[in-house]
Protein backbone atom coordinates (compact mmCIF):
# COMPACT_ATOMS: atom_id res chain seq x y z
CA UNK A 1 0.00 0.00 0.00
CA UNK A 2 3.02 2.12 1.16
CA UNK A 3 4.99 2.17 -2.36
CA UNK A 4 2.09 2.90 -4.39
CA UNK A 5 0.66 5.94 -2.44
CA UNK A 6 4.00 7.46 -2.44
CA UNK A 7 4.39 7.52 -5.96
CA UNK A 8 0.67 8.72 -6.85
CA UNK A 9 1.75 11.19 -4.69
CA UNK A 10 4.49 12.09 -6.00
CA UNK A 11 3.14 12.37 -9.55
CA UNK A 12 0.19 13.73 -8.85
CA UNK A 13 2.23 17.32 -7.40
CA UNK A 14 4.30 16.98 -10.50
CA UNK A 15 1.06 16.95 -12.57
CA UNK A 16 0.58 20.72 -11.88
CA UNK A 17 3.30 21.83 -12.95
CA UNK A 18 3.79 19.78 -16.02
CA UNK A 19 0.04 21.55 -16.98
CA UNK A 20 1.58 24.87 -16.26
CA UNK A 21 4.81 24.34 -18.13
CA UNK A 22 3.11 23.00 -21.54
CA UNK A 23 0.55 25.71 -20.91
CA UNK A 24 4.03 28.31 -20.93
CA UNK A 25 5.04 26.14 -23.68
CA UNK A 26 1.85 26.27 -26.22
CA UNK A 27 0.24 29.48 -25.37
CA UNK A 28 -2.62 28.23 -23.54
CA UNK A 29 -2.20 30.52 -20.38
CA UNK A 30 -3.96 33.41 -22.00
CA UNK A 31 -2.22 37.03 -23.04
CA UNK A 32 -0.89 37.19 -19.71
CA UNK A 33 1.37 33.73 -19.02
CA UNK A 34 3.89 35.56 -16.46
CA UNK A 35 0.68 36.69 -13.98
CA UNK A 36 -0.96 33.08 -14.58
CA UNK A 37 1.63 31.04 -13.43
CA UNK A 38 2.72 33.64 -10.62
CA UNK A 39 -0.87 32.94 -9.29
CA UNK A 40 -1.43 29.22 -10.11
CA UNK A 41 2.05 28.54 -8.30
CA UNK A 42 1.49 30.50 -5.45
CA UNK A 43 -1.67 28.82 -5.07
CA UNK A 44 -0.23 25.41 -5.68
CA UNK A 45 2.47 26.11 -2.57
CA UNK A 46 -0.01 26.96 -0.18
CA UNK A 47 -2.58 24.16 -1.31
CA UNK A 48 0.23 21.21 -0.89
CA UNK A 49 1.57 23.10 1.95
CA UNK A 50 -2.03 22.44 3.65
CA UNK A 51 -1.55 18.68 2.81
CA UNK A 52 1.90 18.73 4.09
CA UNK A 53 0.26 19.57 7.54
CA UNK A 54 -2.99 17.24 7.16
CA UNK A 55 -0.12 14.10 7.30
CA UNK A 56 -0.31 14.90 10.93
CA UNK A 57 -3.80 14.24 11.83
CA UNK A 58 -4.25 11.94 9.07
CA UNK A 59 -1.13 9.24 10.63
CA UNK A 60 -4.00 9.77 13.84
CA UNK A 61 -7.42 9.15 12.25
CA UNK A 62 -6.23 6.25 10.10
CA UNK A 63 -4.11 4.47 12.52
CA UNK A 64 -0.90 3.80 9.54
CA UNK A 65 2.25 5.33 10.92
CA UNK A 66 3.63 5.30 7.07
CA UNK A 67 1.57 8.15 5.92
CA UNK A 68 3.83 11.09 7.99
CA UNK A 69 6.65 9.74 5.86
CA UNK A 70 4.73 11.27 3.20
CA UNK A 71 5.30 14.39 4.76
CA UNK A 72 8.81 15.42 3.75
CA UNK A 73 7.72 14.74 -0.08
CA UNK A 74 4.45 17.30 0.21
CA UNK A 75 6.27 19.83 2.05
CA UNK A 76 9.34 19.73 -0.93
CA UNK A 77 6.98 20.32 -3.31
CA UNK A 78 5.18 23.17 -1.10
CA UNK A 79 9.40 24.36 -1.34
CA UNK A 80 9.18 23.91 -5.18
CA UNK A 81 6.16 25.74 -6.05
CA UNK A 82 7.20 28.79 -3.69
CA UNK A 83 10.50 28.59 -5.45
CA UNK A 84 8.84 29.13 -8.77
CA UNK A 85 6.40 31.24 -7.67
CA UNK A 86 9.55 33.31 -6.78
CA UNK A 87 11.60 33.02 -9.74
CA UNK A 88 8.54 33.75 -11.84
CA UNK A 89 8.63 37.60 -9.49
CA UNK A 90 12.40 37.89 -9.91
CA UNK A 91 11.56 37.34 -13.95
CA UNK A 92 8.77 39.33 -14.41
CA UNK A 93 8.33 41.94 -11.69
CA UNK A 94 12.05 42.85 -10.90
CA UNK A 95 13.51 41.91 -13.90
CA UNK A 96 16.49 40.13 -11.93
CA UNK A 97 17.77 43.74 -10.50
CA UNK A 98 18.76 43.30 -7.30
CA UNK A 99 17.80 47.17 -6.99
CA UNK A 100 14.69 46.32 -8.23
CA UNK A 101 13.73 43.39 -5.84
CA UNK A 102 14.45 45.44 -2.83
CA UNK A 103 12.35 48.27 -3.23
CA UNK A 104 9.88 46.06 -3.76
CA UNK A 105 10.43 44.28 -0.75
CA UNK A 106 10.73 47.40 1.27
CA UNK A 107 8.44 49.68 -0.16
CA UNK A 108 5.26 46.61 -0.59
CA UNK A 109 4.15 44.36 2.73
CA UNK A 110 2.98 41.87 0.70
CA UNK A 111 6.08 40.97 -1.29
CA UNK A 112 7.65 41.24 1.88
CA UNK A 113 5.51 38.87 3.81
CA UNK A 114 5.77 36.37 0.66
CA UNK A 115 9.57 36.80 0.60
CA UNK A 116 9.56 35.93 4.36
CA UNK A 117 7.19 32.78 4.07
CA UNK A 118 9.87 31.18 1.42
CA UNK A 119 13.25 32.47 3.69
CA UNK A 120 11.51 30.16 6.41
CA UNK A 121 11.19 27.39 4.04
CA UNK A 122 14.66 27.39 2.83
CA UNK A 123 16.07 26.30 6.02
CA UNK A 124 13.45 23.75 5.99
CA UNK A 125 14.06 22.19 2.78
CA UNK A 126 17.91 21.83 3.03
CA UNK A 127 17.19 20.22 6.54
CA UNK A 128 14.87 17.86 5.12
CA UNK A 129 17.52 15.05 4.44
CA UNK A 130 17.32 11.90 7.17
CA UNK A 131 21.54 13.00 7.86
CA UNK A 132 20.18 16.35 8.80
CA UNK A 133 17.35 15.18 10.98
CA UNK A 134 20.01 12.89 12.99
CA UNK A 135 22.55 15.26 13.53
CA UNK A 136 20.32 18.06 14.40
CA UNK A 137 17.75 15.71 17.05
CA UNK A 138 15.42 17.74 18.91
CA UNK A 139 16.71 21.30 17.15
CA UNK A 140 15.20 19.87 14.12
CA UNK A 141 11.49 19.32 15.54
CA UNK A 142 12.08 22.91 16.72
CA UNK A 143 12.90 24.02 13.33
CA UNK A 144 10.32 22.29 11.32
CA UNK A 145 7.44 23.93 13.57
CA UNK A 146 8.51 27.46 11.66
CA UNK A 147 6.57 25.78 8.94
CA UNK A 148 3.58 27.00 10.65
CA UNK A 149 4.63 30.55 10.94
CA UNK A 150 5.81 30.10 7.47
CA UNK A 151 1.84 28.78 6.25
CA UNK A 152 0.55 32.13 8.22
CA UNK A 153 2.66 34.66 6.84
CA UNK A 154 1.91 33.37 3.19
CA UNK A 155 -2.33 33.47 3.97
CA UNK A 156 -1.66 37.18 4.89
CA UNK A 157 0.86 37.18 1.72
CA UNK A 158 -2.84 36.49 -0.19
CA UNK A 159 -4.68 38.18 2.22
CA UNK A 160 -3.22 41.29 1.53
CA UNK A 161 -3.71 41.40 -2.04
CA UNK A 162 -7.06 40.71 -2.22
CA UNK A 163 -8.85 43.83 -3.78
CA UNK A 164 -12.68 43.02 -3.64
CA UNK A 165 -12.73 39.91 -2.39
CA UNK A 166 -11.23 38.37 0.49
CA UNK A 167 -13.25 35.15 0.14
CA UNK A 168 -10.16 32.76 -1.28
CA UNK A 169 -7.87 34.29 1.17
CA UNK A 170 -10.19 33.48 4.05
CA UNK A 171 -10.31 29.73 2.33
CA UNK A 172 -6.95 29.14 3.21
CA UNK A 173 -6.97 30.74 6.14
CA UNK A 174 -9.79 28.65 7.16
CA UNK A 175 -7.88 25.51 6.33
CA UNK A 176 -4.77 26.64 7.91
CA UNK A 177 -6.70 27.44 11.16
CA UNK A 178 -8.69 24.08 11.50
CA UNK A 179 -5.23 22.15 10.87
CA UNK A 180 -3.66 24.35 13.31
CA UNK A 181 -6.44 23.97 15.96
CA UNK A 182 -6.19 20.14 15.74
CA UNK A 183 -2.77 20.29 16.87
CA UNK A 184 -3.33 22.44 19.52
CA UNK A 185 -6.20 20.66 21.20
CA UNK A 186 -3.51 17.43 20.96
CA UNK A 187 -1.26 19.16 22.20
CA UNK A 188 -3.46 20.65 25.12
CA UNK A 189 -4.78 16.95 25.77
CA UNK A 190 -1.00 15.64 26.01
CA UNK A 191 -0.56 18.31 28.54
CA UNK A 192 -3.22 17.19 30.84
CA UNK A 193 -2.47 13.64 30.47
CA UNK A 194 0.92 14.70 31.75
CA UNK A 195 -0.81 16.15 34.69
CA UNK A 196 -3.22 13.65 35.52
CA UNK A 197 -4.43 16.16 39.25
CA UNK A 198 -6.32 18.56 36.47
CA UNK A 199 -8.31 16.19 35.35
CA UNK B 1 -18.46 29.23 -24.74
CA UNK B 2 -15.87 26.98 -23.83
CA UNK B 3 -12.93 27.58 -21.68
CA UNK B 4 -9.72 28.18 -24.01
CA UNK B 5 -7.17 27.83 -20.85
CA UNK B 6 -4.18 25.01 -22.27
CA UNK B 7 -6.13 24.10 -25.44
CA UNK B 8 -5.71 25.71 -28.41
CA UNK B 9 -2.01 24.70 -29.84
CA UNK B 10 -1.80 27.65 -32.05
CA UNK B 11 -0.60 31.01 -30.54
CA UNK B 12 -4.40 33.71 -29.78
CA UNK B 13 -2.27 35.91 -32.32
CA UNK B 14 -2.46 33.57 -35.30
CA UNK B 15 -5.95 33.68 -35.46
CA UNK B 16 -6.91 37.41 -35.73
CA UNK B 17 -3.92 39.18 -37.55
CA UNK B 18 -4.20 42.24 -38.87
CA UNK B 19 -4.24 41.05 -42.27
CA UNK B 20 -7.07 38.67 -41.96
CA UNK B 21 -9.14 41.98 -40.02
CA UNK B 22 -8.33 43.84 -42.65
CA UNK B 23 -9.37 41.41 -45.58
CA UNK B 24 -12.58 40.65 -43.74
CA UNK B 25 -13.88 44.21 -42.68
CA UNK B 26 -13.08 45.07 -46.60
CA UNK B 27 -14.90 41.48 -47.05
CA UNK B 28 -17.82 42.58 -44.96
CA UNK B 29 -17.91 46.39 -46.79
CA UNK B 30 -18.08 44.61 -50.16
CA UNK B 31 -21.02 42.64 -49.32
CA UNK B 32 -22.84 45.71 -48.47
CA UNK B 33 -23.86 44.48 -44.92
CA UNK B 34 -25.72 46.56 -42.76
CA UNK B 35 -25.64 46.78 -39.08
CA UNK B 36 -29.16 47.34 -39.18
CA UNK B 37 -29.85 43.68 -41.13
CA UNK B 38 -27.10 41.47 -39.03
CA UNK B 39 -27.54 43.00 -36.06
CA UNK B 40 -30.47 41.67 -33.61
CA UNK B 41 -29.52 38.18 -34.81
CA UNK B 42 -26.33 38.39 -33.46
CA UNK B 43 -27.26 39.57 -30.40
CA UNK B 44 -29.56 37.10 -29.33
CA UNK B 45 -27.21 35.08 -30.13
CA UNK B 46 -24.41 36.07 -28.00
CA UNK B 47 -27.35 36.03 -25.01
CA UNK B 48 -27.18 31.99 -25.69
CA UNK B 49 -23.76 32.43 -25.29
CA UNK B 50 -22.77 31.71 -28.79
CA UNK B 51 -18.45 32.44 -29.03
CA UNK B 52 -17.57 35.96 -29.97
CA UNK B 53 -20.70 36.71 -31.94
CA UNK B 54 -21.05 40.17 -32.64
CA UNK B 55 -22.31 41.93 -35.71
CA UNK B 56 -20.94 43.76 -37.69
CA UNK B 57 -21.10 47.23 -37.59
CA UNK B 58 -21.08 50.25 -39.85
CA UNK B 59 -18.74 53.09 -39.25
CA UNK B 60 -16.04 55.11 -40.55
CA UNK B 61 -12.22 55.19 -39.36
CA UNK B 62 -10.63 57.80 -37.18
CA UNK B 63 -7.31 58.82 -38.37
CA UNK B 64 -6.57 61.92 -36.54
CA UNK B 65 -3.39 60.61 -34.85
CA UNK B 66 -2.66 64.50 -33.34
CA UNK B 67 -5.97 63.85 -31.70
CA UNK B 68 -5.20 60.85 -30.21
CA UNK B 69 -7.97 58.48 -32.11
CA UNK B 70 -5.54 56.58 -33.35
CA UNK B 71 -2.80 54.78 -32.85
CA UNK B 72 0.01 52.63 -34.94
CA UNK B 73 1.31 50.51 -32.15
CA UNK B 74 0.39 46.56 -32.76
CA UNK B 75 -3.31 46.01 -31.60
CA UNK B 76 -3.93 43.66 -28.64
CA UNK B 77 -5.58 40.33 -30.91
CA UNK B 78 -9.27 39.85 -30.35
CA UNK B 79 -8.72 37.24 -28.95
CA UNK B 80 -7.35 38.27 -26.05
CA UNK B 81 -9.21 41.38 -25.38
CA UNK B 82 -12.11 38.94 -24.74
CA UNK B 83 -10.45 36.35 -22.47
CA UNK B 84 -8.61 38.57 -20.24
CA UNK B 85 -11.30 41.44 -18.54
CA UNK B 86 -11.82 42.63 -15.38
CA UNK B 87 -15.82 42.45 -14.84
CA UNK B 88 -16.63 41.93 -11.33
CA UNK B 89 -20.13 41.22 -11.65
CA UNK B 90 -19.07 38.14 -12.96
CA UNK B 91 -16.30 37.32 -10.82
CA UNK B 92 -12.55 38.40 -9.64
CA UNK B 93 -11.27 36.01 -12.28
CA UNK B 94 -9.71 37.53 -15.23
CA UNK B 95 -11.35 34.42 -17.46
CA UNK B 96 -14.71 34.34 -15.33
CA UNK B 97 -15.85 37.62 -17.66
CA UNK B 98 -15.75 35.53 -20.52
CA UNK B 99 -17.15 32.36 -19.01
CA UNK B 100 -20.03 33.73 -17.15
CA UNK B 101 -21.18 36.95 -19.33
CA UNK B 102 -23.11 35.47 -21.54
CA UNK B 103 -25.47 35.19 -19.10
CA UNK B 104 -26.33 38.72 -19.48
CA UNK B 105 -29.25 39.94 -21.36
CA UNK B 106 -28.18 42.92 -23.21
CA UNK B 107 -31.43 43.23 -25.83
CA UNK B 108 -33.21 45.20 -24.89
CA UNK B 109 -31.45 48.02 -23.16
CA UNK B 110 -31.71 51.29 -22.40
CA UNK B 111 -29.64 54.17 -20.94
CA UNK B 112 -31.52 56.42 -18.57
CA UNK B 113 -30.06 60.23 -18.46
CA UNK B 114 -31.47 62.13 -15.59
CA UNK B 115 -30.47 65.16 -13.07
CA UNK B 116 -29.10 68.42 -14.52
CA UNK B 117 -30.63 68.35 -18.24
CA UNK B 118 -32.89 70.01 -19.64
CA UNK B 119 -34.13 67.07 -21.71
CA UNK B 120 -34.04 63.99 -19.16
CA UNK B 121 -34.72 60.70 -21.06
CA UNK B 122 -33.80 57.33 -21.74
CA UNK B 123 -31.81 55.89 -25.06
CA UNK B 124 -32.47 52.71 -26.29
CA UNK B 125 -30.08 49.83 -27.67
CA UNK B 126 -31.35 51.08 -31.31
CA UNK B 127 -30.60 54.15 -30.62
CA UNK B 128 -26.98 53.84 -29.59
CA UNK B 129 -25.79 51.58 -32.16
CA UNK B 130 -27.72 53.27 -35.02
CA UNK B 131 -28.31 57.14 -33.95
CA UNK B 132 -24.96 58.25 -33.60
CA UNK B 133 -21.75 58.41 -36.11
CA UNK B 134 -19.76 55.25 -35.49
CA UNK B 135 -16.43 55.83 -35.72
CA UNK B 136 -13.18 53.33 -35.15
CA UNK B 137 -10.83 54.98 -32.71
CA UNK B 138 -7.22 52.75 -31.47
CA UNK B 139 -6.97 53.39 -28.00
CA UNK B 140 -4.58 52.44 -25.39
CA UNK B 141 -6.58 50.61 -22.57
CA UNK B 142 -3.97 51.02 -19.29
CA UNK B 143 -5.34 48.50 -16.48
CA UNK B 144 -4.52 49.99 -12.47
CA UNK B 145 -2.95 46.39 -12.48
CA UNK B 146 -0.12 47.57 -14.41
CA UNK B 147 -1.28 45.91 -17.69
CA UNK B 148 -2.13 47.52 -20.89
CA UNK B 149 -4.07 46.47 -24.18
CA UNK B 150 -4.17 48.37 -27.78
CA UNK B 151 -7.57 47.94 -28.63
CA UNK B 152 -9.85 49.11 -31.62
CA UNK B 153 -12.98 50.36 -30.64
CA UNK B 154 -15.94 51.50 -32.59
CA UNK B 155 -18.42 53.97 -30.93
CA UNK B 156 -19.12 57.67 -30.49
CA UNK B 157 -17.88 60.94 -28.23
CA UNK B 158 -19.55 61.02 -25.14
CA UNK B 159 -19.78 64.67 -25.57
CA UNK B 160 -22.24 63.71 -28.35
CA UNK B 161 -24.79 61.81 -26.31
CA UNK B 162 -24.78 64.54 -23.40
CA UNK B 163 -25.59 67.67 -25.87
CA UNK B 164 -29.06 65.87 -26.50
CA UNK B 165 -29.93 66.20 -23.31
CA UNK B 166 -28.71 69.43 -22.68
CA UNK B 167 -27.05 69.64 -19.53
CA UNK B 168 -27.61 73.00 -17.65
CA UNK B 169 -25.43 75.54 -15.92
CA UNK B 170 -25.73 73.24 -13.05
CA UNK B 171 -24.01 70.51 -14.68
CA UNK B 172 -20.40 69.71 -13.66
CA UNK B 173 -19.96 65.99 -13.08
CA UNK B 174 -21.08 63.03 -14.51
CA UNK B 175 -22.23 59.77 -12.89
CA UNK B 176 -22.59 56.23 -14.53
CA UNK B 177 -23.44 53.27 -12.98
CA UNK B 178 -23.58 49.56 -14.88
CA UNK B 179 -26.49 47.19 -14.69
CA UNK B 180 -27.23 45.34 -11.49
CA UNK B 181 -29.20 42.52 -11.88
CA UNK B 182 -27.61 39.38 -9.59
CA UNK B 183 -30.25 36.51 -11.14
CA UNK B 184 -27.46 37.54 -14.05
CA UNK B 185 -24.26 38.49 -12.54
CA UNK B 186 -22.96 35.98 -10.66
CA UNK B 187 -20.25 37.88 -8.99
CA UNK B 188 -22.69 40.31 -7.48
CA UNK B 189 -23.89 37.09 -5.19
CA UNK B 190 -20.29 36.57 -3.50
CA UNK B 191 -20.91 36.96 0.30
CA UNK B 192 -17.09 37.73 0.53
CA UNK B 193 -17.12 40.46 -1.61
CA UNK B 194 -16.58 43.87 -0.59
CA UNK B 195 -18.23 45.65 -3.50
CA UNK B 196 -20.81 47.91 -2.83
CA UNK B 197 -23.01 47.05 -5.83
CA UNK B 198 -24.39 48.64 -8.13
CA UNK B 199 -20.79 49.72 -10.04
CA UNK B 200 -20.30 53.14 -10.24
CA UNK B 201 -17.87 55.88 -11.81
CA UNK B 202 -17.87 59.33 -12.90
CA UNK B 203 -16.27 62.47 -14.72
CA UNK B 204 -15.98 65.88 -14.37
CA UNK B 205 -17.97 67.74 -17.36
CA UNK B 206 -14.63 68.76 -19.16
CA UNK B 207 -13.84 65.42 -18.83
CA UNK B 208 -16.97 63.95 -20.29
CA UNK B 209 -17.03 66.03 -22.91
CA UNK B 210 -13.12 66.07 -24.03
CA UNK B 211 -13.41 64.53 -27.81
CA UNK B 212 -11.35 61.37 -26.47
CA UNK B 213 -13.82 60.35 -24.21
CA UNK B 214 -16.03 57.73 -26.01
CA UNK B 215 -18.70 55.42 -25.36
CA UNK B 216 -17.82 52.29 -27.15
CA UNK B 217 -20.35 50.33 -28.64
CA UNK B 218 -18.30 47.67 -30.89
CA UNK B 219 -14.44 46.41 -30.85
CA UNK B 220 -12.68 45.34 -33.89
CA UNK B 221 -15.51 46.12 -36.00
CA UNK B 222 -18.19 44.21 -34.23
CA UNK B 223 -20.62 44.44 -31.31
CA UNK B 224 -18.98 44.69 -27.77
CA UNK B 225 -18.54 41.08 -26.35
CA UNK B 226 -20.90 40.70 -23.27
CA UNK B 227 -17.73 40.61 -21.00
CA UNK B 228 -16.37 43.93 -22.90
CA UNK B 229 -19.21 45.95 -21.13
CA UNK B 230 -22.28 45.34 -24.20
CA UNK B 231 -23.93 46.84 -25.03
CA UNK B 232 -22.53 50.30 -24.36
CA UNK B 233 -19.77 51.22 -22.11
CA UNK B 234 -17.08 54.11 -21.64
CA UNK B 235 -13.48 54.39 -22.50
CA UNK B 236 -11.83 57.34 -20.86
CA UNK B 237 -8.13 56.32 -22.89
CA UNK B 238 -5.98 58.62 -20.45
CA UNK B 239 -7.38 57.14 -17.21
CA UNK B 240 -7.06 53.68 -16.04
CA UNK B 241 -9.29 51.10 -16.90
CA UNK B 242 -11.47 50.95 -14.15
CA UNK B 243 -12.58 54.43 -14.89
CA UNK B 244 -13.99 52.93 -18.34
CA UNK B 245 -17.40 51.60 -16.87
CA UNK B 246 -19.05 48.40 -18.47
CA UNK B 247 -22.73 47.95 -19.19
CA UNK B 248 -24.28 51.45 -18.62
CA UNK B 249 -27.70 52.01 -17.87
CA UNK B 250 -27.72 55.08 -16.06
CA UNK B 251 -26.43 58.44 -16.38
CA UNK B 252 -26.83 61.35 -13.98
CA UNK B 253 -25.69 64.61 -14.12
CA UNK B 254 -24.86 66.50 -11.36
CA UNK B 255 -23.12 69.25 -9.31
CA UNK B 256 -21.93 67.62 -6.93
CA UNK B 257 -18.37 65.00 -7.29
CA UNK B 258 -20.38 61.70 -7.41
CA UNK B 259 -18.71 58.61 -5.22
CA UNK B 260 -17.34 55.66 -7.24
CA UNK B 261 -16.74 51.74 -6.53
CA UNK B 262 -13.14 51.66 -6.34
CA UNK B 263 -12.84 54.91 -4.41
CA UNK B 264 -15.62 54.19 -1.59
CA UNK B 265 -13.66 50.72 -1.37
CA UNK B 266 -10.34 51.53 -0.72
CA UNK B 267 -9.82 55.74 -1.16
CA UNK B 268 -6.00 55.36 -0.58
CA UNK B 269 -5.27 53.33 -2.95
CA UNK B 270 -8.01 54.61 -5.85
CA UNK B 271 -8.85 58.34 -6.49
CA UNK B 272 -11.40 59.83 -8.61
CA UNK B 273 -9.57 61.03 -11.16
CA UNK B 274 -7.79 57.95 -11.57
CA UNK B 275 -4.97 59.55 -14.14
CA UNK B 276 -2.39 57.56 -15.84
CA UNK B 277 0.59 58.51 -14.03
CA UNK B 278 4.14 56.88 -13.57
CA UNK B 279 5.05 58.86 -11.11
CA UNK B 280 2.00 58.01 -8.63
CA UNK B 281 2.34 54.47 -7.62
CA UNK B 282 -0.36 52.48 -6.41
CA UNK B 283 0.31 51.75 -2.76
CA UNK B 284 0.70 47.69 -3.24
CA UNK B 285 2.63 48.29 -6.84
CA UNK B 286 4.58 50.60 -8.72
CA UNK B 287 3.01 52.09 -12.14
CA UNK B 288 6.08 53.10 -13.34
CA UNK B 289 6.03 50.38 -16.02
CA UNK B 290 3.40 48.10 -17.41
CA UNK B 291 2.94 44.78 -19.10
CA UNK B 292 1.58 45.43 -22.93
CA UNK B 293 -0.47 42.06 -24.04
CA UNK B 294 -0.19 39.79 -25.22
CA UNK B 295 2.98 38.79 -23.78
CA UNK B 296 4.90 35.71 -23.37
CA UNK B 297 7.01 33.70 -20.72
CA UNK B 298 10.42 34.59 -21.83
CA UNK B 299 9.49 37.98 -23.43
CA UNK B 300 7.01 39.76 -20.91
CA UNK B 301 6.49 43.11 -22.73
CA UNK B 302 7.46 45.47 -20.45
CA UNK B 303 7.31 49.08 -21.20
CA UNK B 304 7.69 52.14 -19.85
CA UNK B 305 4.15 53.74 -18.81
CA UNK B 306 3.39 57.49 -19.70
CA UNK B 307 1.75 60.29 -17.97
CA UNK B 308 -1.89 60.18 -19.38
CA UNK B 309 -1.38 57.05 -20.54
CA UNK B 310 0.37 59.23 -23.90
CA UNK B 311 -2.53 61.36 -24.09
CA UNK B 312 -0.70 64.12 -22.58
CA UNK B 313 -0.99 66.63 -25.62
CA UNK B 314 -4.81 66.31 -25.69
CA UNK B 315 -5.46 66.18 -21.58
CA UNK B 316 -2.77 68.08 -19.61
CA UNK B 317 -4.75 70.90 -20.70
CA UNK B 318 -7.75 69.80 -18.01
CA UNK B 319 -5.65 69.41 -14.75
CA UNK B 320 -3.43 72.51 -15.27
CA UNK B 321 -2.62 73.94 -11.49
CA UNK B 322 -3.82 70.57 -10.08
CA UNK B 323 -1.64 68.73 -7.95
CA UNK B 324 -1.83 65.03 -9.48
CA UNK B 325 -0.15 63.30 -6.60
CA UNK B 326 -2.85 64.64 -4.66
CA UNK B 327 -5.68 64.26 -6.89
CA UNK B 328 -4.76 60.91 -8.13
Amino acid sequence: MERPVRASVFVLCALPFAWLLYGAVYGGLGPDPGEALMHSTGEWSLRILAMTLLMSPLRVWTGKPWVIKLRRMLGLYAFFYATIHFTLFLQFYTGWAGAALLQELVERPYVSAGFAAWCIMLPLAITSTRGMRRRLGQRWIKLHRQIYVAAIIACIHLLWQARSDIGEALAYLLVFGLLLAWRFRRALKANSRLKPGKV
Amino acid sequence: MAKRYFVPPIPSSEITSEGAYLNRRQFMRAAGLTASTSLMGSLSATAHGAPTGGAELEYSQATDNSQGFYTAEKQTPFDDVTAYCNFYEFGTDKGDPERYAHNMTVDPWSIEVTGAVSKPGKLHLEDLLTGFELEERVYRLRCVEAWSMVVPWVGFSLGDLLKRFEPTGKARFVAFETLYKPSEMRGTRSFTSTIDWPYREGLRMDEAMHPLTLMAVGLYGKTLPNQNGAPVRLVVPWKYGFKSIKSIVRIHVLERQPQTTWEMMQPSEYGFYANVNPQVNHPRWSQATERRLPSTLFRPNRIPTRLFNGYEEQVAELYKGMDLSRDY
